[in-house]
């Protein structure tokens, strides 16, 4: 396959990019912030994003959903990148939505993707336990309890698990932390019994919880995919995550750039413009490179999600640490490159040095996913 | 079955009758290249007849025109013919400066008659090519070069001197950019002039590299009398008088894709990590030196990163998307990345790969192309030079 976007693509990304620009700059991720807002984004543009198809970029069209592919949904995450536009789009149109697409049986597809494709229903997924990344090491207990599972344990780091109605956890019903195998995923609704969230004000200013599981109930019906199912039905989920974060990396990393460029070209020192002195021209065009290599990797890791889901973990490691790597320099770039002001809360770029830390620690940095790597390749 | 099914099929077939067992090893590396040429000596009988086979078909340069020695084939053939070739680790039949450079200069710049003299020669592997482009002052300003072009009536006077001139003192003819108006501005008065090294006044030495090998020569000309037509209506310069730098910016980007290109192609063999856990070893499945096993897994993605550039900026370009200057980012990224991977091999290869003679290590294989990966970044225009193009042609920043 190609590696460029089809016409199809490059038309939801131009339609996304103007909706996005008009609907939700970075002003508007900036007033989420300033009125300390719970929710952690607009459900009325999340709404509207919906009535577009986009809610449901990954659902089936038997669902209401617009079956677009990994592909289109990295498009949305990039454009949304672009301007910062908080959603749940990672946490439900992503991660929810894979997981019911490929581990949920028929009767639990029926009840949530066509909320997930209207915008209904807004999903977490709840994996770290820890400080860092490491879906291995779970430890929150499912025991058995009669027919069904009494979940216990605690999770950190669950993007929109302050307003998620539904949680989808990871639990050991079998083996201990560090093992591959023994990992079951549940489909939980967030108000069950047992469950008390708190909500963490993040540097990002997106929504996020750490959330407390003490004795939840949980049956067989609740259960995504095989129990025991393992590390690897979780990590297809994921995958997907990862890729959707290196796609959103790659336009904020993109947008930051291109403040810079335009930054540089305009602002005056010793009488000249910055931009032609050779020392801040030879880094912007290694960053030029680099970014370059960033947009290849995500776009191969997408269409990989889409031809061959179960073969694509090596690349989406690949496209999550290279992404995390550029993005950060693109951040620090921009803001050194703007000097002063670039670290003024007043301009925008800060927001996307935040933004792009957070996304680069989430379901793995770039060490995780090298050392990943590293094993696949057996060294 | 498609036309391109039918072309695959038929083209496995005749390579599978024609392709001499011998031509079947793979070997890629410099030692193994059929450069061509009146004084080469051709390694083994087999690699003889594979060129002259080949030559025959028109496969030494596929997508050439049928009419100057080529194949006549569509990108997607010769994609098929490369694809079958590498999988019966067949041989390349002919390498040469004249494939690579010339040809693709004849091809846009030349006159019809100057192509079909002077292409099937180079297609053949009949004529070996040398070019010649830098200066002793001359290297990233490529545009002051001095080298002086007189007109004489019915003959140039060239005098003046080249350097990096890769294999001169083995080649037939050189191309070479020469200044023939000393008055215009640098870029307005130089011309892209043919030059058979048998002249009188040619002469050429050969210079050692830190590698110890000598691969490029200084080319020096002493009251070279090249005449304005090779034969009649033949040309000696390409292109419109005055306007060499034109061919010669054509040719550097094409030059700057090759290079690029190579770098990644090194990829494909054994990957840095394999050949670590061979030399070093593995504690726990993991490679026993923990540092190095983090340094090569992040070369190992930004390699990766850089194939699937290559792999789109190749499909954008078909698509009519993509920068047209991006052969320069390529060309930094490529050559800079090889550097560092030949650092890792080094590392890997400890003090085993600094044997420099001796048949342990095939005379210091490792170390020896170590050390000629210091000029990817300098050849071709430094990487400093590619960074500056970028920031003038792609970025748009003032003053650059």
């Amino acid at each position: 396959m190609a590696l460029v976007l089809t016409e199809e693509q490059q038309m939801l990304r131009d339609a996304a990019r103007g909706f996005l620009d008009e609907k939700a700059p970075v002003s508007a991720l900036r007033k989420l912030r300033d009125a300390n807002d719970e929710t952690g984004f607009s459900r009325d543009l999340w709404k509207e994003m919906a009535e577009m198809g986009w809610a449901g970029i990954l659902v089936g069209e038997d669902y209401g959903g617009a079956d677009f592919g990994f592909v289109g949904a990295g498009v949305l995450a990039e454009e949304m990148g672009r301007t910062l536009t908080a959603s749940p789009f990672l946490s439900t149109s992503i991660l929810a939505a894979t997981a019911l697409q490929k581990l949920g049986g028929e009767a639990q597809r029926q009840e949530h993707l066509p909320k997930i494709s209207t915008g209904e229903a807004v999903f977490a997924l709840a994996v770290d336990e820890a400080r860092k990344h490491g879906p291995q090491k779970t430890a929150m207990k499912a025991e058995k309890h009669g027919n069904g599972f009494k979940l216990s344990g605690d999770k950190t780091f669950v993007a929109d698990g302050q307003v998620a109605d539904n949680i989808i956890v990871a639990a050991r019903t079998a083996g201990a932390p560090g093992d591959a195998e023994g990992i079951t995923l549940f489909l939980i609704d967030a108000a069950a019994k047992g469950i008390s969230r708190e909500r963490t004000v993040m540097v990002d200013s997106r929504g996020a919880a750490r959330l407390k599981f003490d004795g939840v109930d949980a049956t067989g019906d609740d259960v995504l995919g095989e129990v025991d199912g393992g590390l690897a039905s979780l990590e297809g989920v994921l995958n997907a995550g990862r890729a959707g974060l290196a796609a959103e990396m790659s336009g904020a990393a993109q947008a930051a750039f291109t403040m810079t460029m335009d930054y540089l070209k305009e602002r005056k020192q010793f009488g000249i413009e910055i931009g032609s002195f050779q020392a801040l021209q030879h880094r912007a065009a290694h960053l030029y490179s680099e970014i370059e290599l960033m947009k290849s990797v995500t776009l191969k890791a997408l269409q990989d999600l889409d031809e061959h889901y179960g073969m694509a973990g090596i690349i989406c490691s690949l496209a999550k640490a290279k992404a995390g790597e550029v993005a950060k320099l693109a951040s620090q770039e921009a803001v050194q490159m703007h000097g002063g002001i670039g670290m003024t809360d007043e301009f925008d770029i800060g927001f996307y040095m935040k933004r792009i830390r957070v996304a680069q620690e989430m379901f793995g940095d770039a060490a995780f996913h090298a050392d990943r790597l590293a094993a696949m390749r057996g060294y | 079955m498609s036309d391109l099914e039918t072309f695959r099929k038929d083209t496995r077939a005749w390579l599978e009758e024609n392709c001499p067992a011998e031509m079947r090893d793979g070997a890629g590396g410099e030692d193994n290249i059929c450069w061509g040429g009146r004084n080469w000596q051709f390694q083994s009988e087999a690699q003889k007849t594979w060129l002259d086979r080949m030559a025959e078909k028109g496969w030494t340069v596929p997508a050439w025109p049928k009419e100057y020695g080529g194949g006549g084939l569509s990108k997607e053939e010769v994609k098929i013919l490369k694809s079958e070739m590498r999988d019966m680790k067949a041989r390349s039949p002919l390498e040469s400066f004249g494939i690579w450079m010339l040809g693709p200069a004849l091809l846009k710049y030349g006159t019809h008659e100057q192509k079909l003299h002077f292409l099937p020669p180079i297609t053949r592997g009949e004529i070996r090519w040398c070019q010649g482009y830098s200066e002793p002052n001359a290297g990233s300003d490529l545009a002051s070069l001095q080298c002086k072009c007189e007109d004489k009536g019915d003959h140039w006077l060239v005098n003046g001197q080249k350097v990096w001139t890769s294999y001169a003192d083995e080649s037939d003819w050189i191309f070479c950019l020469v200044r023939t108006d000393p008055k215009a501005t640098k870029h307005n008065g130089i011309s892209f002039l043919l030059i058979d090294m048998a002249a009188q006044g040619v002469s050429t030495k050969p210079i050692k590299l830190i590698s110890g090998k000598s691969p490029f020569c200084e080319t020096f000309f002493d009251d070279v009398k090249v005449p304005k037509e090779h034969a009649p209506g033949i040309g000696s310069i390409v292109g419109d008088l005055n306007r060499g730098w034109d061919v010669a910016k054509y040719l550097l980007t094409h030059e700057r894709e090759m290079i690029s290109a190579g770098g990644g192609g090194l990829f494909g063999g054994r990957g840095m990590g394999e050949i670590a856990a061979s030399e070093i070893g593995l504690e726990a499945g993991r490679l026993a030196d923990p540092m190095l096993r983090g340094k090569i897994a992040q070369a190992e993605i930004d390699g990766w990163a850089f194939l699937l550039t290559l792999e789109r900026m190749k499909d954008e370009a078909k698509a009519g998307q993509g920068v047209g200057a991006n052969s320069s980012m390529l060309k930094y990224y490529g050559t800079e990345f090889n550097k560092r991977r030949f650092e890792l091999l080094m590392d890997s290869g400890g003090s085993e790969a600094l044997e420099w003679e001796g048949e342990r290590t095939q005379d210091g294989k490792l170390a020896r192309s170590w050390l000629r990966t210091k000029a990817n970044s300098i050849e071709g225009g430094t990487s400093e030079v590619q960074l500056n193009i970028i920031a003038k042609r792609i970025l748009q920043l003032p003053g650059a």
